[in-house]
């Protein structure tokens, strides 16, 4: 994947712009005070407001635009302190009441910006459009009977952040890392759970391709992608299919399509296009949005530390590569456990130790940083065990394994194995004597120049040791009793 | 007996129940008995008898033991635009067939809590869409009222042509009405009864079928002045359910009433006096001036020079709410549903078969001037010159403390004689949307009778949140007419 | 402004109210005479003018994020024509 299509006339770019439609993390809905929880019985979580039942009138939830506006500030965005709910109208089963209560021409958050960092450690800022509040739709379910569709309204009246980029992005890979930054950030700021199996994140991508450098070319929607992967995918899909299209001769129509991810094509939806003309005017149930800029201010005073400022922070602070940092800042409960393993130690063995063996065990176990069995705390005090020689980092990777295996701490493990190192040098002495007395003729190879066999009787030593031996003595012992080679 | 009982005025009513002279159940029955012998008016889409027998028997224990709101043991009607728990509500539409809501509007649950008895739901325009009740699914309500020596059936006026019938034919002690463009005060002026707009914002509009949302607001109708006092305080409040409901204390409105008008400054808009005005109203416009002056106002030459425009800005904006206001009866959720097995054709097939003629032609108008391309030159331009009549009132009020026109053109015409044009039907509001568009209060007071023996009313409009003003005048004009006749009752047992 | 044929299906099929093809012509005769008279609007200098947005000068008010309704199926589906396993039921919508 890339953003260069070599096709049969020359190379194309692809432009492309996304929608994020992210629900916003509230208890009741925009409108009404139904609830939000998941995966609730059909129609459980449904007011009279959000049936649409006649004389039923929206009054707003005073958190959900609290949360735009701090998802605003965390995209460094203008802040709107007047704007209009204006009604989008159209007629679907799941859209009861005709209308999406939306915001047209006066968004509540206007232009912002987005930070991409590429997997090289290079960054690139992307344009936000703008951010506006809106009503979700209900859910329609088109397989529970061969011609009817059944409706559920539980989803009806949440609230959503949809949240528009300029066409910015020049590659899936970029898309891609869009998205994951976008979630990233909003998990920082607790305002969506970025959940995309559970629908609570969705994308609107919008793709055209052009040659390099030339204006943009006429665009297409893929609606309501529901996974990066599959954003990814349908980029690649629909550019190829518009370079083929454009080198057939033919030309792109602005169209709405949809992404079919088992047959990995895109497909037009003309028959949802058909005339639509959404008569947007303001809602005459609900007067202009007006907040003060103290409140605003308020709000940016308890923005917690974001990705990218935090990042910075493990640079300059901690010295971490950007790659690190990067890596260890994407979610904000990697970047909390690390800050507790780091914290009065070494920041790169604490980066380098949760990078590699935990990453690396999380993976094979399938598991998720919340669930990791070793405890930030006991993974600090592994690294400390080693620092102060109790251990060696040898005998470490296998009381890590233990400690993944059983959550336990790593003291009570080195005790109970009997692990500590041993830095009694009569001892090791007593070990180095036997080692040499074994190998007399070794030992005269040694002193007639056979150096390397240095390495052989470290490793007998620390054999018979079980590996306990302090490295550093069993070294300076053998040395100071072999003397010389080729003395 | 029960004749005598259904008489009395809403305050009389009041005052004899709580001495106990009258119970409530006996004044419920007397106005069931005068409904059952009304079936002629059409003014009732349902009749509650169990569920008035049930309140009036509350009433009087209640008034038994010394309590009780201010409306215990009234008989009342409500418009059937009023979403009321268990009982069809309607809207006057065959779309809402059958639809029996699971909730009680705001407006008519504060007046159950006054002790207000339920005697029904009134017929009225489909979903207020109208100025003389023709377009019911229920079929026309007829006006009590006949002209001298002429028996043809003449219209109530609308939207809320029942309410007005029932209670100029004494079938209740007061009903409520909406008004969005006059729906309230033009069938008031029709039936020689008082009807009262409060300020939009005063009573709430939760659980009230929608027409236009910036524009619908609910009031009492009434027979006297001091009733629609008494009943707009059990009405109006603010209520959180409701965004665009005000939070401002509710006076009691009946305190006023007794004020003195000398010195009031009372406006005479220039603009009112469209060409075409007959003899007779303008005649009846001078009489009423010349009543508050005798009482002592002083009577001030104002001018509202968008007053013309008021009525083709309104045709823009209310269709334009309603054609969005009435996506939701899709056959869906509730009401009637026209089965195809395309969900489009569905729909299509539902709206033909479920809207009368004109809800759809008000729907079309709505949906054309929001469609692309004529939003600016239709909606955004009627919403500006809404501006402009809003502020030609702010500096009337500089000047001078309420208004006072003629609530209608003309008096009550034949059932069928405007129905096949449009725009005559619409300029029967012309005199009375300029309040609405502007969110003020305004009352039509009977004042006389047209030389064919038809009831006339006078229109006093105030500031925004100023009923009181607006009572205190429409009292002194009510006075000072003595207008004290009342309808034939022709319609007695009549099929 | 008077409207043609097409103007009036265009609408129809928007606002999903379905005009047999004798009826448009007369809907489309009577929607212009409607038109014709608003259209007097036009005379009126509104440059600079802020569209009317509230007629009532106050500030929105909000609902404090809780959780007060939902969970009453049996009302929300009480007067649905079709309804089956607690969801509303609508002909096959095809994508
Ligand atoms: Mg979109
Ligand atoms: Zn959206």
């Amino acid at each position: 994947m890339s953003g260069v299509i070599q096709g049969a006339t020359g190379p194309w770019e692809m432009v492309i712009g996304l929608e994020v439609h992210a629900q916003v993390s509230s208890a009741s809905k925009l409108f009404s005070g139904a609830a939000t929880a998941f995966g609730a019985a059909p129609n459980t979580q449904v007011s009279l407001v959000d049936a649409a039942m006649p004389g039923m009138l929206p009054v707003i939830n005073k958190v959900c635009v609290e949360q735009a506006v701090r998802t605003g500030l965390g995209l460094k965005a203008k802040i709107n302190l007047r704007s209009v709910f204006d009604r989008k109208n159209y007629f679907y089963p799941d859209l009861p009441q005709g209308y999406q209560i939306s915001q047209y021409l006066q968004p509540v958050v206007g232009a912002g910006t987005l930070v991409l960092d590429m997997e090289d450690g290079t960054s690139r800022e992307i344009g936000i459009t703008r951010l506006h509040l809106e009503q979700d739709a209900g859910k329609s379910v088109h397989d529970m009977h061969p011609d009817r569709t059944y409706v559920d309204l539980n989803r009806s009246g949440v609230a959503l952040m949809e949240i528009v980029s300029e066409p910015d992005l020049r590659s899936p890979e970029e898309a891609g890392a869009y998205l994951r930054k976008m979630r990233s950030i909003l998990r920082y700021l607790g305002t969506c759970d970025g959940n995309m199996e559970e629908g609570s994140m969705r994308a609107d991508v919008n793709v055209s391709v052009r040659r390099p450098g030339a204006d943009y070319g006429t665009r297409c929607e893929i609606k309501n992608v529901n996974s990066v992967r599959f954003v990814q995918q349908a980029i690649e899909v629909e550019a190829r299919r518009q370079v083929d299209v454009l080198e057939d001769g033919g030309e792109i129509l602005q169209e709405t399509r949809l992404f079919d991810s088992r047959k990995n094509e895109t497909r037009s939806m003309r028959s949802k296009e058909e005339a639509h003309d959404y008569r947007y005017f303001p809602d005459p149930d609900l007067l202009p949005l007006e907040f003060e800029q103290a409140w605003v201010d308020e709000i940016a005073a308890s923005l917690p530390e974001l990705p990218d400022d935090r990042k910075a922070r493990f640079i300059d602070e901690l010295g971490l590569s950007p790659y690190d940092a990067g890596v260890l800042v994407a979610e904000k409960e990697v970047a909390d456990y690390f800050e507790t393993v780091a914290g009065g130690r070494d920041a790169k063995v604490a980066a380098n130790w949760i990078t590699g063996d935990l990453f690396g065990a999380l993976n094979k176990a399938g598991l998720e940083i919340a669930s990791a069995p070793v405890a930030a705390k006991d993974l600090g005090a592994l690294i400390d065990l080693i620092a102060d020689d109790t251990i060696s980092g040898r005998i470490a990777k296998g009381v890590f394994d233990a400690m993944f295996k059983t959550g336990r701490p790593p003291g009570e493990i080195v005790e109970e194995k009997g692990l500590r190192q041993v830095t009694d040098s009569g001892a090791i002495e007593a070990i180095v004597d036997t080692v040499l007395e074994a190998n007399q003729h070794k030992v005269e190879e040694y002193r007639g120049g056979k150096e390397k066999l240095l390495g052989f009787f470290v490793g007998q030593v620390m054999k018979q040791s079980q590996g306990k031996a302090n490295p550093k003595i069993v070294n300076d012992l053998l040395k100071q009793k072999l003397g010389n080679p080729g003395a | 007996m029960s004749l005598g009982l259904t008489e009395f005025t809403l305050a009389e009513a009041r005052d004899k129940l709580r001495a106990r002279e009258v119970s409530a159940q006996e004044l419920a029955e007397a106005h069931l008995s005068a409904i059952g012998s009304a079936k002629a008016l059409n003014a009732f889409v349902v009749e509650t008898a169990e569920r008035a027998r049930a309140d009036a028997a509350r009433s009087d224990a209640r008034l038994a033991k010394g309590e009780g709101g201010i409306l215990e043991g009234i008989p009342v009607a409500m418009k059937d635009l009023f979403c009321t728990e268990g009982v069809v509500s309607t809207a006057g539409s065959h779309i809402l067939d059958g639809f029996r809501p699971t909730y009680e509007s705001t407006v008519s649950a504060n007046m159950w809590r006054e002790g207000a008895v339920m005697l029904g739901k009134t017929n009225m325009d489909e979903f207020a869409m109208g100025s003389s009740n023709e377009t019911s699914h229920y079929g026309p309500v007829r006006n009590p009222w006949r002209a001298d020596g002429d028996n043809r059936d003449l219209v109530p006026g609308g939207s809320s042509g029942g309410s007005a019938a029932a209670v100029a034919a004494a079938l209740c002690l007061g009903a409520t009405g909406t008004d969005t463009g006059g729906s309230i005060r033009q069938p008031a002026a029709f039936t020689g009864t008082v009807g009262l707009k409060p300020t939009y914002g005063r009573c709430s509009r939760w659980g009230i079928v929608a027409f236009a949302s910036s524009l619908d607001q609910a009031g009492p109708m009434t027979r006297s002045v001091r009733d629609s006092a008494i009943m707009l305080r059990a009405m109006a409040g603010y209520d959180q359910k409701d965004s665009t409901s005000v939070d401002v204390a509710v006076p009691d409105y009946e305190a006023a009433l007794d004020r003195s008008v000398k010195g009031l400054r009372i406006g005479i808009p220039t603009e009112y006096r469209v060409d075409g005005t007959p003899a007779e109203i303008a005649a009846l416009w001078d009489q009423g001036i010349a009543w508050l002056k005798d009482a002592g106002a002083e009577i001030v030459e104002v001018s509202l020079p968008h007053t013309k425009y008021a009525l083709p800005a309104y045709y823009i904006v209310a269709p334009a709410e309603a054609s969005s206001n009435l996506a939701r009866y899709d056959g869906v959720r509730y009401g009637f549903r026209e089965d195809r097995d395309d969900l489009t054709e569905m729909y299509e097939a539902t709206r033909a078969a479920g809207f009368g003629a004109e809800v759809k032609r008000r729907i079309l108008i709505g949906t054309y001037v929001l469609s692309a391309g004529y939003y600016d030159a239709y909606y955004l331009q009627a919403q500006k010159v809404r501006t402009l009549i809003a502020e030609d009132f702010k500096n009337a009020w500089d000047r001078v403390d309420a208004l006072l026109t003629p609530t209608t053109p003309e008096a009550a015409f034949g059932i069928g004689e405007k129905s096949d044009d449009p725009v005559a039907m619409y300029l029967n509001d012309i005199l009375t949307v300029p309040a609405n568009m502007a969110g003020l209060p305004a009352m039509s007071v009977p004042a006389g009778l047209s030389a064919r023996g038809l009831p006339l009313g006078l229109q006093v409009v105030g500031r925004a949140f100023d009923e009181e003003t607006v009572l205190q005048v429409g009292r002194t004009l009510e006075r000072a007419a003595g207008f004290d006749h009342r309808p034939t009752p022709w319609w007695r047992d009549q099929p | 402004m008077s409207l043609d044929k097409a103007t009036v299906a265009r609408i129809a099929r928007l606002a999903r109210i379905s005009l047999p093809e004798q009826d448009l012509e007369p809907m489309a005769a009577e929607l212009s005479g409607i038109l014709t008279w608003i259209e007097q609007l036009g005379e009126v200098d509104t440059d600079g003018v802020a569209p009317m947005t509230s007629v009532v000068g106050h500030a929105l008010h909000h609902r404090e994020d809780k959780v007060t309704d939902g969970d009453r199926r049996d009302d929300v589906l009480a007067n649905a024509p079709e309804s089956t396993d607690g969801y509303f039921v609508v002909p096959k919508v095809v994508e």
